[in-house]
């Protein structure tokens, strides 16, 4: 177990190391030249030439490269060029805010989208699962950004059950004022492609031989579904669950932007308009990092899920 | 398409039959079948043909002209009443007017600009009251631009796709094909490409490349390979011990040939698949870049830009931008997605039913 632990992390390197190449590249060989975004308009040459010297521009690639990692790894980007804000704090003080509305969306999806696969997948091949699935295919065919317009629109604006945007400093009242249109209108969005993948999942466990065996010695078919089905169909589940689980950091970038909420997401979004490119370069890097984290974490699960799988 | 090695039993069909059935002619048989999939296939060719005719300048060609009123509503809703227009009209004309002439700089060349303007010849077009499907702020005709709309969303979803399958087929090829080295430097570049957040990636891509389709076709196809790239391995993997590509090489086929005329037809119904499967998600992706300002450039119209527009028009109570947006999104969309399950049933029929 822990020389598996020891050699994922090893593994991991190359792959960190390849992010920090990609994005260093990416934005050398295609993004505007900084010493100009940081300037201005209004910049006189010798102003460029002073920026370009102070960031390290006029020293060869590779120096510019140990720069970059020493950044990295001493988790001082120095500031925003947009705000002047360190961009350290950044994460801390926007995590908060996309943590609040990600997390009740995530938990809430997987807690409606079982039980309405497996209820689905109980009377497959009905009417009731066919109507169920064209449903959800007209409906995933619908721009999601149609349903928070519609819904902002439908559930603010109209009815008034809930603020049409807004944001406080108070955890709680965030929680209980601001984040449920959000949180509601994205698990309304959320819940009909999970149902239908996990469906299919239930529909895989229940062609299998167990199922028929279980069957044979006279279970019930609640018992089937409920005790020997979804503890086997969990596997993909939770792999579905887990793939998901970074973006609970990045956070949806639509639902930040139209809400208002200052969270990661919107953070990333200003930051491209203004060519920040301090921010989306430390964000892009440590949210790859936590994203191999959660992937191995996952992987961890897995063993606690299922005794059979064999960490090597 | 290559026959592998016949087993028996089709060797004895193909001699009942003179000639076996090709792979695609079957295929396109079991299609046929599906009702639901050539409806489908029936709308998607209707878009198609539309998008031709819009590239072709035949149809929405003056999208940009303002034909109507601002917010002209649909016709089968009827004219804006217009309860609100005389009385502000009045509330302004109360106001005591006030003879600035002499303090005012510019009194004296009032006469002079009068009587230039009036050599000038103006010609107020007809604004129209309604229009077929409404009109958006600038009186421009709302189905002109789901029409306009149409080609360039379809267009970044179906060349996006193309590109993206493109790079994860070549490089699955060679990924699946090689193995060693070459195998492990691609897995490498995979695992870069899917450890950073997809979203984020197109963000930091978006973020240096400018706006416009072809950003986005670029963007898009850049961060949207790694999916196909790992099923065409997995095919390519399988495929390249089997022994009719054994047998290829025995007889002196080269590593080109091997891969890409007799495996990659063989894996070819994999990639249809995914290629549709991407136009559907591609096409989602356009309409949220560009609802942020990351999409087609602000002369283009896209589904993404009018649902932009929407927002603030559906708060006044215009609300036909919106569902005209939606309504030809949701229709290809639609169609497109169930022609993609029938496509892959009729391609590989393990897998009818399971979804």
């Amino acid at each position: 177990m822990f020389a598996y632990l020891i050699r994922r992390l090893w593994q991991m390197v190359p792959t960190l190391l390849g992010v920090v190449l990609l994005v260093f590249f990416l934005f050398k060989a295609f993004g505007g030249d900084p010493a100009e975004i940081l300037g201005g308009l209004n910049a006189t040459s010798q102003q460029i030439e002073q920026i370009r010297e102070q960031l390290g521009l006029n020293r060869p690639v590779w120096e510019q490269l140990g720069i970059f990692l020493k950044q990295i790894v001493s988790f001082d980007w120095g500031r925003s060029w947009a705000t002047q804000e360190a961009v350290s704090s950044l994460f801390a003080s926007r995590l908060p805010a996309t943590l609040t509305v990600m997390v009740p969306i995530l938990i809430l999806d997987a807690l409606l989208a079982i039980p309405f696969a497996l209820a689905v997948a109980a009377v497959r091949g009905s009417l009731t699962d066919r109507a169920i699935m064209v449903v959800t295919t007209v409906a995933l065919s619908i721009s999601f950004l149609v349903y928070v317009i519609v819904g902002q629109w439908l559930f603010a604006f109209q009815l008034g059950w809930f603020p049409v945007q807004g944001w406080t400093a108070s955890f709680w009242t965030n929680l209980t004022t601001y984040a449920p249109l959000p949180i509601l209108l994205a698990v309304m969005v959320g819940v009909s492609p999970q149902t239908r993948l996990y469906r299919s999942f239930f529909l895989d466990e229940i062609g299998q031989d167990y199922v028929r065996t279980a069957r044979a010695k006279g279970l019930t078919e609640r018992a089937i579904l409920l005790k020997h089905v979804l503890r086997n169909a969990l596997i993909p589940i939770l792999t579905n669950i887990g793939v998901q689980l970074p973006g609970i950091f990045v956070g949806s970038f639509l639902i930040e932007v139209f809400f208002s909420i200052p969270g990661i997401g919107r953070e990333v979004l200003l930051a491209v308009n203004r060519s920040d490119y301090p921010v989306i370069q430390a964000v892009t890097i440590y949210l790859a990092m936590i994203t191999m984290l959660v992937n191995l974490l996952t992987d961890l699960l897995y063993k606690l899920v299922d005794p059979r799988v064999v960490l090597k | 398409m290559t026959t592998p090695t016949q087993s028996p039993a089709t060797a004895l069909a193909s001699v009942a039959s003179a000639r076996s059935q090709g792979v695609w002619r079957a295929a396109w048989a079991r299609y046929r079948r599906d009702r639901v999939g050539m409806t489908c296939l029936a709308i998607v060719a209707l878009y198609l043909g539309l998008i031709l005719a819009v590239a072709a300048g035949w149809v929405a060609a003056d999208w940009q002209a303002e034909k109507g009123l601002s917010y002209a509503p649909p016709h089968f809703v009827g004219a804006a009443a217009k309860a609100a227009g005389p009385s502000a009209a009045a509330s302004t004309a109360q106001a005591p007017m006030v003879d600035l002439s002499d303090v005012d700089p510019l009194a004296p060349r009032y006469a002079e600009w009068a009587a230039r303007a009036a050599q000038l010849q103006t010609t107020e077009a007809p604004r129209q009251a309604t229009l077929p499907f409404g009109a958006d702020r600038l009186g421009r005709d709302v189905l002109d631009k789901a029409i306009q709309g149409s080609q360039v969303s379809i267009q970044v979803g179906v060349l996006g796709a193309l590109f993206a399958t493109l790079i994860g087929t070549v490089l699955g090829a060679f990924s699946g094909f090689f193995g060693g080295k070459v195998g492990d430097a691609l897995e490498w570049l995979y695992n870069v490409f899917t450890s950073i957040p997809s979203i984020l990636l197109i963000f930091a891509f978006a973020a240096v490349t400018g706006r416009g389709v072809g950003s986005v076709v670029l963007i898009l196809g850049l961060t949207g390979w790694t999916g196909i790239y790992r099923l065409v391995r997995a095919e390519f993997m399988k495929h390249a011990v089997r022994e009719y590509v054994r047998s290829a090489e025995a007889i002196g086929a080269s590593v080109w040939s091997r891969m890409f005329r007799h495996i990659l037809p063989n894996a070819s119904h994999v990639v249809l698949v995914q290629l549709s499967i991407h136009v559907v998600s591609f096409i989602k992706y356009e309409v949220i870049l560009s609802y942020l300002g990351l999409g087609v450039s602000v002369d283009q119209v896209s589904w993404g830009t009018m649902l932009a527009e929407a927002q603030s028009e559906l708060i006044l109570g215009h609300w036909w931008q919106l569902v005209a947006a939606t309504g030809f999104m949701a229709v290809f969309v639609t169609a497109f997605s169930l022609m993609t399950d029938a496509l892959r049933d009729a391609l590989d029929p393990k897998l009818r039913g399971l979804e």
